[in-house]
């Protein structure tokens, strides 16, 4: 609560707390925490019993608590969080498979005590929320923690990595639900981590889970088809369109959030989806795919978190990659112009520092900006002296946010001219070396 | 009426004419085409209110596939549901402050926005979103002064244009529109008073001239009750005129509803357990109920009671069948209709087996009939008890019908995404009161006739008129109250003229460029070329001939006239001659004055 010290006294005086019913002059309500940042710390918000809130600005009017019972139903509403969920209807003839949280926008509920949203609703309650996943299959449901996707770190897809490898062992196919903003940097991270004989899906949402219009719904049912499928690999599954028709099954180096707010802001980057994915249970590949095998999955989560991600842009200063070096870090991508330039004959070349840090042991992995097509390390002159006079490695059609991920893999099982070697290998389906046309902006 | 204790209120939903939406920059005009279309779902996610029922409707809800037809000139993500809203029009609150200075409501120290569940598709987010604006408030009538509940600010929701099975489609260009929402407390004393109220409260919001006029810019529900009956909301009443005879008819309603009730009372009446009688259906000849499940509730005591009428037309026995048809039947069969038009030969054996003097039965698929018989003998009940509180809807005769339960209140849930928006004494002391209605007319009738003021004053042509500089004040309403209406009448597409051209009209006008006669003819022309300017449009057609040019037409006709000259009649004869000619061309006054001097 972010009320006036003025306010706080006053409240404090009439032994009012949050949630009780109280008098403010003329006004009576339940007493609403102040909504915080954005609004103004000397105004009392009040649900009235119309239902609605309204700011009261406090200036010594007599505030008491009322005798007075809530009506019936703002109580209810205020009570919400305690209700009863409906259960799952869960079908035991099914196939398992687990549903691992990992919080997010579909986790997200607005608390309506204090109208703030939170990521803590449960797999159980987003499965209540949509009954059908229990015709689908048979659910497990599992935590592992309740995060916006910002917050995370390597860590975190360490720790998810680890818990989808149980779970893999133990049902068909693993649905992670998860904040969307960095779902690709987990999906890359999970793809390179992983050894998996069966699918592990990544979802999430865009509109939270609390809404009507959600689109956790789609995502979530899609998504427990895929996980049953024969497509053994890590892929995002969200929304195709803007309508709730299908989903697109993306593999997991290959995609990017395209969009900051659109249902089908996930897209394919400098490949096909893997396939359709509709709700009914048909799947339509559009890719080749690693097929569903028996055999264990492993995870290998060792990862070196001493990397950057860097852009170059006109005007940079290239003491930024002497000051990483300089800080012990151990390798670093470059998000460049187009083909793969960095200022290279301009009064602050990138060259020299490139060049330093590549002769003191830390790669410098060059992806492109434009996030459609490769980088080339030979058509330009510039380019020429990057790659092969500074020793820049490139990362081909990798997005930036894979070469990433993919080069704190590498450093933790690498060395020396391997990690060029590896960073250049197509691990997981992470370098086309086909661009077709039709990739672009699909 | 006031021996019946009647009493009204009103809720008036008015657009407001701003340059954007709510929560978008999108402009408040409606489009032609709609070439995006999005396909979505929605989920009863927190739960709606006052549903007949409850678990039903989400079942339903789910089913439903909302197809949502969008213009990219009036919707943009935020209306697809793609983007979170933009900060709260400004423009649309100031106009929401000026209403609750016009209706003397106190506006709240910092405005939340609320989101207000919505499953039908009307709203793409699945949400309704609505913010208090003004505390209380009041204005006067001819009986007494009408107290204001609330004064609202929301966006308008999606236009339903069909709905076909479990596909419903909507347009977004509404959707965001800002609407003022303004209640009244039951101060409303008849059923005249009722429509005097609704005249008046439309005429102080028109006050502030940033209100949308025409067709569904303005909607009103009624809420009415009557000593011993119960609030009922009557919604979708499109003409003001027929507000009185709504009235009346509802009074009547639970007038009749509250006589029922005493009728059965006296009869000690009951209404029986719900009983499976397929059985005694099976060999019938009454094609709606043959091969089906048939349900049905004994009555006691209700013999005459399902007939009789409640309203011209409409019966007890169809206020039951309102009930049932929720739950997607056809309606009921009750004992007081006629059983030979349903071919039913089994009415008395189903009295004997149900032991009752009456009877209503639903037939249909097992869920539904169960549904319906059990909402249809919930009705019944209610017959008992008295006028149960609902919502109704207006039938174009004046009649109304069963909707739904009158909710307790809506869910509302603050609207997160929008920050609270503090209303400061700098916004107030810069709110002021428009020009009201009856200044408006005294304005005018300083210019114009009693009459012309008078149609102006509540014209859709008002804040046009105000626009238009001229130094013919009179004229200028003339042609924008009777000219404009009479060539509509004439299929001249008057409506599709930009008031910039008829602004650039009358400033023309007023300049000399053409005759006072050629007004209408030059109105078709623009209306034919409406992206033409109208300076284009006179020279080419219309320009007055000169002073010079008119003299030497009238000399070319006095020539050829000679036989007329010398007699009395001179100058009626060569006038009409000249006229013919010069028509429209030129100034009769300037015509007639040459025609005298060449004689």
């Amino acid at each position: 609560m972010a009320y006036s010290k003025q306010i706080e006294a006053a409240l404090k005086k009439a032994r009012a707390s949050v949630g009780d019913r109280i008098s403010v002059g003329s006004e009576e309500g339940l007493l609403m925490p102040s909504p915080g940042i954005t609004a103004s710390p000397d105004h009392i918000v009040l649900k009235l019993d119309n239902g609605y809130n309204i700011g009261i600005k406090y200036e010594g009017q007599a505030i008491k608590k009322s005798a007075k019972p809530e009506p019936r139903l703002v109580k209810q509403e205020f009570s919400y969080e305690n209700a009863g969920h409906a259960h799952v209807r869960q079908s035991p003839g099914k196939h398992t498979i687990t549903l691992l949280g990992a919080g997010g926008t579909i986790a997200s509920r607005v608390d309506y005590s204090t109208g703030g949203a939170y990521a803590d609703m449960t797999g159980e309650d987003l499965a209540a929320l949509v009954p059908e996943l229990g015709e689908v299959a048979h659910i497990r449901f599992e935590s592992a923690f309740e995060k916006m996707s910002e917050d995370m770190a390597p860590a975190d897809w360490q720790l998810l990595a680890k818990e989808a490898a149980k779970e893999l062992n133990q049902s068909e196919g693993v649905v992670i639900t998860h904040g969307t903003d960095t779902m690709h940097y987990t999906a890359a991270a999970l793809s390179f981590m992983l050894d998996t004989p069966k699918p592990v899906v990544l979802t999430g949402a865009q509109r939270s889970s609390d809404r009507g219009s959600t689109d956790s719904v789609l995502n979530l049912i899609c998504s427990a088809h895929a996980a049953l499928s024969d497509i053994a690999e890590v892929g995002i599954c969200m929304h195709a369109t803007s309508s709730d028709d299908y989903c697109h099954l993306l593999r997991g180096t290959k995609a990017r959030k395209m969009h900051s707010s659109m249902r089908n802001a996930f897209r394919p980057i400098n490949s096909y989806p893997l396939a359709n994915i509709y709700p009914d249970g048909r799947i339509e590949p559009l890719s080749s795919f690693k097929k569903r095998s028996s055999g264990k999955a492993k995870a290998d989560t060792k990862f070196d978190g001493r990397i950057a991600l860097l852009k170059a842009y006109p005007g940079a200063d290239p003491d930024i990659i002497s000051h990483y070096v300089g800080r012990g870090y151990r390798g670093i991508v470059v998000e460049a112009t187009a083909l793969g330039h960095v200022p290279t004959k301009s009064e602050k070349s990138w060259i020299p520092a490139v060049k330093a840090a590549v002769s003191s042991g830390v790669p410098v992995v060059v992806a492109t900006q434009c996030i459609y097509g490769s980088v080339n390390p030979d058509v330009y002159t510039n380019l020429r002296i990057l790659f092969h006079e500074a020793g820049a490695t490139p990362a081909y059609d990798m997005t930036a946010e894979t070469a990433y991920v993919k080069l704190g893999w590498v450093l933790a099982h690498a060395k020396g001219d391997k990690v060029k070697e590896m960073m250049a290998q197509n691990l997981k389906g992470e370098i086309n070396p086909r661009l077709e046309p039709d990739m672009f902006l699909y | 009426m006031k021996d019946t204790g009647f009493k009204a209120g009103l809720e008036i939903h008015q657009q407001l004419d701003t340059q954007h939406k709510l929560f978008c920059e999108c402009p408040t005009s409606r489009s032609q085409s709609f070439p995006i279309t999005v396909k979505r779902k929605l989920r009863a996610v927190a739960g709606e209110l006052g549903e007949v029922d409850l678990a039903a409707r989400h079942e339903q809800a789910r089913e439903m596939t909302f197809v949502y037809k969008a213009s990219p000139d009036t919707s943009c993500l935020v209306e697809l549901d793609e983007e979170p809203p933009h900060p709260l029009n400004r423009e649309a609150l100031g106009t929401t402050l000026q209403v609750c200075k016009i209706f003397n409501s106190t506006p709240v120290g910092e405005v939340h926005v609320m989101r207000k569940a919505v499953v039908d598709g009307s709203n793409t987010s699945g949400f309704q979103r609505t913010a208090l604006v003004g505390r209380g408030g009041h204005f006067e009538t001819s009986q007494g002064r009408v107290r204001v509940t609330n004064v609202q600010l929301e966006e308008d929701s999606a236009a339903p244009i069909e709905r076909k099975g479990d596909v419903a489609i909507y347009r977004l260009d509404r959707l965001g529109i800002p609407l003022i929402e303004l209640g009244t407390e039951p101060d409303i004393k008849s059923p005249e008073h009722l429509y005097e109220a609704a005249l008046e409260i439309g005429s102080l919001l028109r006050a502030t001239r940033k209100v949308k006029r025409g067709i569904g810019t303005i909607r009103q529900d009624i809420n009415i009750s009557i000593d011993g009956g119960s609030r009922v909301e009557i919604k979708g009443a499109q003409d003001l005129k027929m507000f009185p005879e709504i009235a009346r008819r509802e009074a009547q309603r639970q007038q009749e509803l509250l006589l029922v009730r005493d009728e059965l009372k006296g009869r000690k009446a009951k209404v029986r357990a719900v009983k499976d009688v397929t059985a005694l259906f099976k060999n019938t000849k009454c094609k709606l109920v043959k091969g089906k499940p048939v349900l049905a509730a004994g009555l006691n005591g209700f013999v005459g009671i399902l007939g009789r009428e409640v309203q011209p037309g409409r019966r007890v026995g169809t206020e039951i069948s309102d009930y049932a048809k929720k739950a997607g039947v056809g309606g009921v069969i009750h004992s007081d209709e006629d059983m030979r038009k349903y071919q039913i030969s089994e009415a008395e054996d189903l009295k004997k087996l149900l032991g009752s003097d009456s009877f209503i039965i639903v037939a249909a698929e097992r869920q539904r009939a169960e549904r319906a018989i059990q909402l249809a003998v919930g009705r019944t009940r209610q017959l008992l008890v008295g006028v149960p509180g609902e919502v109704r809807k207006a039938l174009p005769n004046g009649n109304t019908e069963f909707l739904r339960p009158i909710p307790s209140a809506a869910r509302l849930y603050p609207e997160t995404d929008i920050p609270p928006v503090l209303i400061t004494s700098e916004m107030l002391h810069k709110i002021v009161l428009p020009e009201m209605p009856k200044e408006t007319r005294a304005r005018l009738q300083k210019l114009m006739s009693k009459d012309l003021a008078e149609k102006l004053a509540s014209s859709n042509n008002l804040p046009l008129f105000d626009r238009i500089k001229t130094r013919h004040p009179e004229l200028v309403a003339h042609v924008l109250e009777d000219v404009l209406t009479e060539l509509r009448r004439e299929g001249i597409s008057v409506d599709m003229i930009p008031d910039e051209r008829l602004i650039e009209l009358f400033s023309l006008y007023d300049g000399g460029a053409f005759a006072k006669e050629s007004i209408p003819d030059v109105i078709r022309a623009v209306a034919f070329n409406p992206e033409k300017p109208v300076g284009s449009i006179v020279r080419a057609n219309f320009s007055k001939m000169g002073e010079e040019e008119v003299r030497a037409a009238v000399v070319g006709i006095i020539r050829q006239n000679q036989d007329a000259i010398g007699s009395p009649h001179a100058f009626q004869k060569i006038m009409g001659e000249v006229m013919k000619v010069l028509r429209g061309k030129a100034d009769g006054q300037m015509i007639a004055k040459v025609v005298k001097e060449s004689l």
